[in-house]
């Protein structure tokens, strides 16, 4: 049993400073939402007071209650704990109003409201998209990335109480932009919708989350910095510039919640779709990739199947993937030659991608009866599966010829989803199956047999949903340019959207199949958790053995 | 060959060992491509056409198109017509990059569930727009489109329509500080026919559509804002000056 340098826990003065810090943040948000006169910006305001008052509260009762410890001999797990269960809570409340949003577009007489102004489409799909990439996706990088860190660096979460802040920061970041959303406060850049106040405080959650992580990296006992860090690191840096720049915008006034971004036209499509693209690239595949870095190989018992080739697939895919934007762009107003490049990376970046894929379905290499034996594993390798379909389906359709056709239609709906859910979704859970029984001091989870549902109701319902988009895209896209014979077009634009009533019912389908399986696990993993431990809680948290995955020299 | 390899990644361990080498050396990698391909578009004089016609947003038109993105209206519709046959033959002709060159930010918008709008002003009367957003399906019994019924009943709100346009003027767009002194009286004159509309067409000239739009002439609603705003999107470029096929045009 290894032990870390024992120091003493300091954080009881530095929840004073936090204490201070919030109290005073809490003043100027009751200023601020008192001196102006615009609604949303006093809604934004109403939202801060609640949430500083809240931790000024439960900050007072730590110093006098003295629960706030930091004892440096143990790994910071409580806030992984809470990650979890954030995860898990924004993953159902972004999937349900998915299905929400996908019954809207197939039975559009039942579920609108012509009163409710918040319950439409245009104000759900912001909420729906930004709850299941940030909110769901988001709390999962944390929180991975702080049980990944600790353990490969054989240290105790550097910052005292800041991992804390970013857990917390985080959620109200979280709630900032999706109650924004629900009353209308957006910039309309996707993915980047929130407005000026909740990008600036993201920004601040995200500096301390840089901190936390390259602080522990720097404490760390191992002399190598293990590959999965290199990933968290280059999602956690790329995500900030990538922020900051498309964000970058001029509010109306300091107290008016509306902003214009400084870039326009042309350009701004450019920057959004350099930031939209790497969101994919760095958020919700350098991250992940991360953490099928670590859990493949712990869950498989195996190394990693080659150091080189994640070296040589590491790089390429962070050089390459910046380049690949402008194929969100074809026949726009973009000019042609940046275009061109940007289609060109996108083919070449199908590479790197599947080295990523290879690198992890071949450390199974000696272990395959595991896809047999155990659910879990099982479903982090199909996400690698997915993974490698859908990085093969984007070069695809980032080809100029391909993406004439297949531009502005549910093809790109269904590309996106056979990544999100099917890639995206299915490591987070299985990285979650994976961790809940060693943060809770489990033998095991309650049940496979549950696992096994979860697996096959999910992996249906993604099938369902992604040939049903394959379908309707593809449709309307001949559908638009189909001509009669005398020369004229052959169907008026609202007869594509009457011939997809079918499939969007079987897209609907696939999602409430998805969220099905989802709830399966969330009971599956309270029964977990209600188990009786399987080791005495004083070793609670003491040094896991260092992952077998630690490259050669 | 095998020697080389191996030097290189003995050398990469040096990265692995110290972690702000390891951030230097990502921060250097991830900035490349978007230096190159971004960078350009701020200095080459081909990224944008000259035209004739372009003029920033009238205060109302302005408010109705924050009413537009309020509503997340680009997620369903896009404004960026194609040089593809069928899209020109269907929505008008092919969107230019100065169309947008006011717009902080695009509206290019990335899906088209409904119809693209970059050219949808002058398509429809004000009374179709009227009906067709309080319920979509009166006018279209086929459409998916959420009912937009409460923007009729709600008055629209511009106390801050000067201090927009000064962010705008701030940002780049060419408004003058008679334009954004006289800001809430130019928004009243365009949805008020009755009221005298002589500063604002000499402000934003005399092709401008000034009427009530909501066919409820008590009140500026929300509903006048965005069909002002719906009924300009690509009328104000001159085609008939425009020469597509002139060198400098060409991109």
């Amino acid at each position: 049993m290894v032990t870390l340098p024992v120091k003493r826990g300091e954080t009881s003065g530095e929840a004073v400073y936090f204490l201070i810090a919030t109290a005073l943040l809490d003043l100027v948000a009751i200023l601020a939402t008192a001196a102006s006169h615009d609604p949303l910006f006093q809604f934004q305001g109403y939202i801060f007071i609640a949430a500083f008052t809240l931790g000024a509260f439960a900050l007072t009762g730590g110093i006098f209650g003295g629960t706030l410890k930091s004892p440096q001999d143990k790994y910071s797990d409580g806030v992984i704990r809470a990650g979890v269960i954030a995860t898990m809570f924004w993953g159902v409340a972004g999937m349900l109003v998915g299905c929400i949003i996908a019954a809207q577009l197939s039975f559009p007489r039942i579920f609108y409201f012509s009163d409710f102004g918040f319950l439409n489409f245009g104000r759900l799909r912001p909420l729906h998209t930004s709850a299941v990439i940030f909110a769901f996706g988001g709390n999962a990088l944390i929180a991975t990335s702080f049980w990944v860190v600790q353990r490969t660096c054989r240290a105790r979460l550097f910052g005292g109480m800041l991992p804390w802040f970013v857990f917390w920061g985080y959620q109200l970041f979280i709630c900032l932009a999706g109650l924004g959303y629900l009353v209308g406060i957006t910039q309309s850049q996707e993915y980047a919708e929130p407005e000026w106040l909740t990008d600036l405080w993201l920004t601040i959650v995200w500096v301390a989350y840089l901190l936390v992580f390259l602080g522990t990296i720097w404490k760390r006992t191992e002399p190598h910095i293990y590959v999965a860090n290199w990933f968290y690191l280059a999602f956690i840096v790329t995500i900030a510039i990538l922020h900051l720049t498309n964000n970058a915008a001029l509010p109306v006034s300091f107290l008016n919640h509306r902003s214009y971004s400084v870039w326009s036209g042309v350009q701004s499509a450019l920057v959004q779709w350099w930031y939209g693209h790497n969101a994919v690239g760095f958020f919700l595949t350098a991250g992940f990739l991360a953490m099928m870095y670590y859990f493949i190989p712990k869950r498989a018992e195996r190394p990693i199947y080659s150091y080189r080739l994640s070296i040589v697939h590491f790089w390429a895919l962070i050089f390459i993937y910046i380049w690949a934007g402008p194929h969100h762009l074809h026949y726009t107003a973009l000019p042609q030659w940046t275009q061109t490049l940007g289609m060109t990376f996108s083919v070449m970046l199908w590479m790197p991608s599947w080295g990523g894929m290879i690198n992890g379905l071949m450390t199974l290499s000696g272990a395959w009866d595991k896809l047999r034996t155990d659910p879990v594993i099982r479903m982090l390798i199909v996400s690698l599966a997915f993974y490698g379909m859908s990085t093969f389906e984007g070069p695809v359709m980032s080809i100029r010829a391909v993406n004439a056709l297949s531009h502005y239609t549910d093809w790109t709906i269904g590309h996106v989803h056979s990544g999100a859910l099917g890639w995206v979704g299915f490591v987070t859970f299985g990285c979650i199956y994976c961790m809940v029984p060693w943060l809770w001091k489990k033998k095991s989870l309650y049940s496979n047999t549950l696992v096994e549902w979860h697996f096959w109701i999910a992996t249906t319902g993604i099938l369902l949903y992604i040939t049903a988009m394959w379908v309707s895209g593809i449709m309307e896209g001949l559908m638009w340019r189909e001509y009669t014979p005398q020369g004229f077009l052959a169907y008026s634009f609202v007869e594509t959207v009457a011939a997809k009533h079918v499939e969007n019912v079987v897209r609907l389908i696939g999602g409430v199949m998805y969220l099905t399986g989802f709830l399966i696990m969330i009971y599956n993993l309270v029964r977990t958790v209600g188990m009786p431990s399987s080791e005495p809680a004083e070793l609670k948290a003491n040094l896991a053995p260092a992952p077998l995955a630690i490259p050669a020299e | 060959m095998a020697a080389t390899s191996s030097t290189f990644f003995a050398r990469h361990g040096k990265l692995e060992r110290h972690s702000l080498l390891l951030l230097i050396a990502i921060i250097v990698v991830v900035s490349i491509g978007g230096l190159v391909e971004i960078a350009p578009l701020f200095y080459l004089q081909s990224t944008i056409e000259k035209v004739d016609g372009m003029r920033p947003y009238t205060p109302l038109e302005l408010e109705g198109r924050d009413i537009y993105i309020r509503e997340g209206c680009y997620l369903c519709h896009s404004q960026m017509i194609r040089p593809l046959k069928d899209e020109v033959e269907r929505y008008g002709h092919y969107s230019l990059a100065a169309e947008s060159m006011y717009d902080h930010p695009f509206q290019w918008g990335s899906k088209r569930t409904g119809p693209d709008l970059a050219r949808v002003g002058g398509k429809y009367s004000d009374a179709w727009h009227r009906d067709h957003l309080i319920d979509p399906r009166s006018v279209v019994p086929e459409s998916v489109m959420p009912p937009y019924a409460f923007l009729a009943k709600k008055d629209l709100d511009y106390r801050d329509v000067a201090d927009k346009m000064r962010a705008m003027q701030r940002l780049g767009v060419p408004y003058t500080d008679a334009e954004i002194a006289s800001a809430q009286d130019d928004l009243l004159a365009q949805a008020d026919p009755t009221v005298s509309g002589r500063a604002l067409k000499s402000h934003y000239g005399s092709k401008l559509n000034v009427r009530d739009f909501d066919g409820d002439p008590t009140r500026v609603s929300e509903l006048d804002a965005l069909i002002a705003y719906l009924q300009m999107t690509g009328t104000l470029v001159d085609f008939s000056t425009y020469k597509a096929d002139a060198p400098a045009n060409k991109r």
